[in-house]
């Protein structure tokens, strides 16, 4: 192992941990509001780890969360709460939810934390025409902007899938990224998905399959662009100490990052901004330097894989090779378990599995330390969980007790 | 099934002109591109915003631009998209770097999907929405 000094340990290292993990089962329709999915899986987390819900006294969620503290601790016997937080940006805060829970515990601000996530975004979800729950957000849009968007929706630039394509063909520009590595990326968390008994896509899927899959903007084709799903999970998350009482391994968090720079709504500012100056390259450097570890450290990777591009550049961005270099990583089968030179998303990720904000990607890291993963890394004890990389985001290190 | 179209919005979803941007949209609609430049450093900026990203500065004056730049990245929407947009598809949409050096999303205008590539050299159309907003656009400058 690389292993870099520090002269001081940081505070959040290892003083919090992952010890309950649940979730709904993920659909296209589950036919559930997002209250009551939501409600399901908290109830399932505390199952987990032994917990009762009485014994919460912190919160944190993404701030898109439409299930509020409030109506979540009516259906837990009204525990108390010590601290709550919320972290912006969707699928950006993807990790920083749980950097958050940690700092808070590290803080003694709390001492049980429940993060969670609940969306009825299912294609065939019952809950789509709903004002707030549901839907495709830019679908809502106000028909008078005047906030910055104004410089992007009257062009026809409507929605995140758009300015993902429009970066993702920067990134094919400046460094001849293909098609068969995006369909690389696709198949391999297929693959992952076929042998994951939760996952809503698991039929194999071949590169022909990807290339023939209809092209929604360039260059991204249906089957580089996550699923939509109803489903929610929810974490519970504690003190080291605490965890070691409770009835679950658990998945320590080793060192977290958060940090804000551009996003991709704003597309005139990140294209105008070095990637290596934008959020996801600084919170890799700063997850590095905290941690004492390096890439070759991590037995599995969690990136936010809204897009099988993305997960190319997100490669780049933490330092698993060098810019441009992400194509050929991926390349036969790179992020595949178990003969990758990275395994990657081992749920299937959103791309294959569901997509609950990035956060089912956290419960797999978490079954990874625990070694009850569908696709198992062997002895693994070290797994990375990014957030979106064209966000503000964040990203955390958990490692085995 | 849920009818998803309920919420949808119909109308073409309109720039609103505020403090910092009116400028932008009366230049627009007189059929000129113009950007913020900083006074003291001379640094062309957008989005309109107060304040100058390189030095600070709250001084500044709208310059005129070349209206010329070249393809940064580009996409083509095949949908879906808003229904304000829908009988546009496929379309393309275009982040222009323009030789003020600012980065600017818009349209290239009668051009074929298959023409489009970084590096076009492209200069500005002005595209009347309404009496009061004229988007801006482009073309292939020859």
């Amino acid at each position: 192992m690389t292993r870099i000094r520090s002269a001081h340990l940081p505070p959040l290292r290892d003083a919090a941990a992952i010890v309950g993990i649940g979730q709904t089962p993920f659909s296209k329709s589950l036919g559930l509001s997002e209250y009551e999915m939501a409600v399901d899986a908290i109830w399932a987390a505390c199952e987990d780890a032994g917990l009762s819900p009485r014994e919460i006294d912190g919160l944190v969620r993404y701030d898109m969360e439409q299930i509020d503290e409030e109506q979540v601790l009516a259906a837990l016997g009204n525990p108390l709460l010590r601290w709550f937080c919320g972290t912006p940006f969707g699928g950006g805060g993807a990790a920083s939810v749980v950097v958050l829970a940690a700092a808070a515990i590290a803080a003694g601000m709390a001492e049980t934390v429940l993060v969670y996530r609940s969306r009825a975004r299912g294609k065939n979800s019952g809950y789509g025409k709903d004002p707030i729950q549901g839907g495709r957000y830019w679908e809502k849009m106000p028909e008078s902007l005047p906030g910055l968007n104004q410089w992007h929706v009257p062009q026809g630039l409507v929605s995140a899938f758009q300015e993902m394509a429009m970066i993702s063909m920067r990134h094919r520009i400046e460094y001849g990224t293909t098609d068969d590595q995006y369909a690389d990326v696709a198949i391999a968390f297929r693959g992952h998905a076929m042998r994951n008994p939760a996952a809503v896509m698991r039929t194999p899927m071949t590169r022909a399959d990807h290339h023939a899959s209809r092209m929604i903007s360039d260059p991204l084709r249906l089957f580089d662009c996550n699923i939509e799903t109803d489903g929610a999970v929810a974490m519970i998350v504690t003190s080291t100490a605490r965890s070691r009482d409770l009835r679950q391994p658990p998945a320590i968090v080793h060192a977290g990052a958060m940090a804000a720079g551009s996003h991709h709504i704003r597309l005139s500012n990140l294209l105008g901004r070095s990637r290596d100056d934008d959020s996801a390259a600084r919170v890799a450097r700063q997850l590095w330097e905290s941690s004492d570890l390096s890439p070759a450290d991590v037995d599995a990777a969690f990136f936010y894989d809204f897009f099988t591009s993305m997960v190319i550049i997100a490669l780049e961005d933490y330092g698993f090779c060098r810019r441009g270099e992400g194509g050929p990583f991926v390349q036969d089968g790179g992020l595949a378990w178990p003969d990758g030179r990275l395994v990657c998303n081992s749920n299937g990720g959103q791309l294959s599995e569901a997509f609950i904000h990035g956060f089912n990607n956290t419960t797999e890291a978490v079954r990874q330390i625990r070694g009850t993963s569908t696709a198992q890394v062997e002895g693994c004890e070290i797994a990375l969980v990014a957030g979106a990389n064209t966000d503000p985001t964040g990203a955390f290190l958990l490692r085995r007790a | 099934m849920a009818d998803r179209t309920a919420t949808i919005t119909r109308a073409f979803p309109r720039p609103q002109p505020t403090r910092d941007n009116a400028a932008f949209w009366e230049a627009a609609r007189r059929g000129e591109l113009r950007f913020q430049r900083c006074s003291p450093c001379g640094v062309f900026r957008h989005y309109p915003r107060p304040t100058c990203p390189a030095c600070l500065s709250r001084e500044f004056t709208w310059e005129l631009s070349s209206g010329r730049g070249a393809v940064y990245t580009w996409t083509i929407v095949r949908g879906p998209t808003l229904p304000a947009f829908q009988d546009r598809l496929p379309y393309n949409v275009v982040d222009v770097l323009l030789d003020e050096g600012v980065h600017f999303v818009s349209q290239v205008l009668d051009v074929e999907p298959e023409e489009l590539r970084a590096g076009l050299r492209v200069r500005t159309v002005f595209v009347p929405l309404d009496d009061e907003i004229t988007l801006v656009k482009f073309r292939l400058d020859d």
